[in-house]
């Protein structure tokens, strides 16, 4: 229990504590329930060769387009492949990717922000006018328009997502930095003539990291999106790799007679951004909390 | 400040910005690997068919002189001929920036006519269920593809119910809307979990400043001061969200475009690069940058007309 401050009714004070506590407990709720959706979706996609499941790009136009049955529990699409198998390896496609673009992009933006935010002046502004630039063009254009250059493909969709998704993390880490700029511990540790890059990353950094920590959860989630986006586009992931976005495409054109291939890849992706999302519920309430 | 003064100025901003943005539409064709004329024809193509576009593109002279020339052309509208379709850009593009235009328009108003309502009532009853209903639903929009989405619209609205066309736009003005409402609502179901979620924290905000302590104080009831003041205060925010989101908004109907047809500006995009068409790359671009920097310089001044504080 703790200190009963004065001042305030002893109901209304029992009343606030309670509501606490219910806040608290939902936030882990949502924390391990996201853990356990990712975890599962992760653990079955990296343990795919040793399920004993179909071969993800092997055709059998004998069981073309059968609806889901315990044979095939997402049915097969029109030629004849497991859905279900092609689901399950996807995601080492689209989870690595989204985890590996998502943190490379984190350290970018972070180490920018932070320099931008804490010397402020020129750098700060030239720095905040192309952050604002990047955020405001539609991040598909920018993203198509690189893989126009690097050409389609996975490489291109690394290369023009990453190129993208740094700048909201320096936007945040600079709004940070400004906030934590004129506080005692970095005062104090450049009264002790430490280094700017030591102030900035030794100093500064970790208490930079909640804020993009959370955010990243979601950013996760929009990667993926945007990774499927560019796949159902074309000019993706390739067939016959197996990736959503790229399978929802495929479906398209039966979906007249087939709704099953279209559509359970979807509501795959959709789980897996409801996880991530509920990680970046959990860790939002409980970083906040530990933090103040 | 008076308003054309701050407009004066705001433009004046938004100059480098644009020519920020003609660099990077101009650097894509120099920034193709190899010789950007052999690229577009592709490797089968004779020497002479080379070297042709390579002059008809201007690619022979220096790059400063290049970079002039396109910003002089781009201030005509002058993009160049497309080389797939083998006629100007310029009417091309403005053909189907019609077509993007009414149906970002269209899911805009969608997107505001969920949004308001669901923004109000989660921040008045917030942390209670209808807050969290509202909060569990703007997640599950947030993590749904808008290609996925517009699938599932497809399959119910169009296949089951025969209610909506597939694809395609339709000819007269009431089929035209019927075609474009499936897409539309795809993009707004897109948007709507982003304004959402910073509208209901704007309104929250609101909901506890001193002048609603005040009106309640004055004894008006819960109503008028919801929609008197809370949501009058709020329009600005609102405007200021919808701003921020033009270039998710555009991100949104590009993708959604392609699902279902539509012959607009993120359809041409998409199949300019799936045929190394660069001059329409670079075109749309340069249109998107301005695009977007209208936007923002609009929502700017209409800001600075609705709050007489910003223009000091």
């Amino acid at each position: 229990m703790r200190p009963f401050p004065p001042g305030i009714e002893e109901d209304a004070w029992l009343r606030l504590t309670k509501r606490a506590r219910l806040d608290r407990r939902w936030a882990t709720i949502s924390l391990y329930a996201g853990i356990a959706i990712v975890a599962f979706i992760a653990g079955l996609s990296a343990a795919a060769p040793f399920l004993g499941l179909k071969d993800p790009t092997a055709t059998d136009l004998m069981n073309a387009l059968q609806p889901p049955s315990l044979a095939f529990p997402f049915g097969t699409d029109d030629l004849g492949r497991d859905i279900f198998a092609r689901v399950v390896y996807a995601g080492r496609v689209d989870l690595v990717f989204g985890i590996v673009v998502t943190y490379v992009s984190l350290v970018i933006g972070l180490s920018i922000g932070a320099i931008s935010g804490y010397f402020g002046g020129l750098i700060d502004t030239v720095i905040m006018r192309i952050v604002d630039l990047v955020i405001s063009f539609p991040f598909i254009i920018l993203i198509l328009t690189i893989a126009a250059i690097v050409g389609p493909g996975l490489t291109g969709a690394y290369i023009g997502v990453i190129a993208v998704s740094w700048a909201l993390y320096a936007r945040l880490t600079r709004g940070e930095m400004l906030a934590i700029r004129r506080r005692e511990f970095i005062l104090n540790a450049e009264t002790l003539g430490y280094s700017a890059p030591r102030v900035v990353f030794v100093h500064a950094l970790p208490n930079l990291l909640r804020a993009n920590l959370v955010f990243s959860m979601s950013d996760i989630v929009l990667n993926i999106l945007t990774l499927a986006a560019l796949s159902y586009l074309g000019l993706g992931v390739a067939p016959p790799t197996p990736e959503w976005g790229e399978m929802i495409a495929q479906g398209q054109k039966n979906l007249f007679n087939a709704w099953w291939i279209s559509t359970l890849p979807g509501l795959v992706i959709v789980l897996a951004g409801i996880g991530f999302s509920l990680i970046g519920d959990g860790l939002a309430d409980r970083l906040d909390e530990s933090g103040r | 400040m008076s308003l054309i003064a701050f407009a004066g100025r705001r433009l004046a901003q938004a100059i480098p910005v644009l020519l920020i943005i003609t660099v990077a539409a101009f650097s894509v064709i120099h920034l193709v690997p190899g010789d950007p004329a052999r690229v577009m024809l592709g490797s089968r193509a004779t020497d002479e068919a080379v070297q042709v576009l390579r002059e008809q593109l201007g690619l022979d002279k220096p790059l400063v002189t290049q970079y002039l020339d396109f910003l002089k052309a781009a201030m005509r509208l002058d993009f160049g001929d497309s080389l797939f379709q083998r006629t100007a850009i310029g009417p091309i593009v403005a053909a189907r920036a019609v077509h993007s235009l009414a149906l970002v328009a269209y899911a805009v108003l969608i997107s505001l006519v969920i949004a308001v309502p669901l923004a109000l009532l989660s921040a008045i009853r917030r942390n209670l269920l209808a807050d969290h209903v509202v909060r569990a639903l703007t997640t599950l929009a947030f993590c749904m593809p808008s290609f996925w989405t517009a699938l599932l619209l497809v399959l119910l609205f169009s296949i089951r119910l025969k209610f909506f066309p597939t694809s395609g736009l339709g000819d007269s003005p009431l089929a035209y809307l019927a075609s474009l409402t499936l897409p539309a609502v795809s993009i707004g179901l897109y948007l709507t979990p982003i304004l959402l979620r910073s509208l209901r924290a704007s309104l929250i905000q609101t909901l506890g400043a001193e002048f609603v302590e005040a009106a309640r104080a004055r004894g008006f009831g819960e109503a008028r001061i919801l929609f008197k003041h809370v949501l009058r205060n709020s329009l600005i925010a609102m405007l200021t969200i919808l701003g921020i989101n033009v270039g998710f908004l555009i991100s949104g109907a590009v993708i959604v475009e392609n699902v279902f047809s539509i012959p607009g500006l993120g359809s041409l995009m998409v199949a300019a690069i799936v045929q190394r068409d660069y001059p329409v790359i670079v075109a749309l671009t340069l249109v998107f940058g301005v695009v977007v920097v209208a936007a923002n310089f609009l929502v700017d001044l209409s800001y600075a007309l609705l709050d007489p504080r910003i223009r000091q």
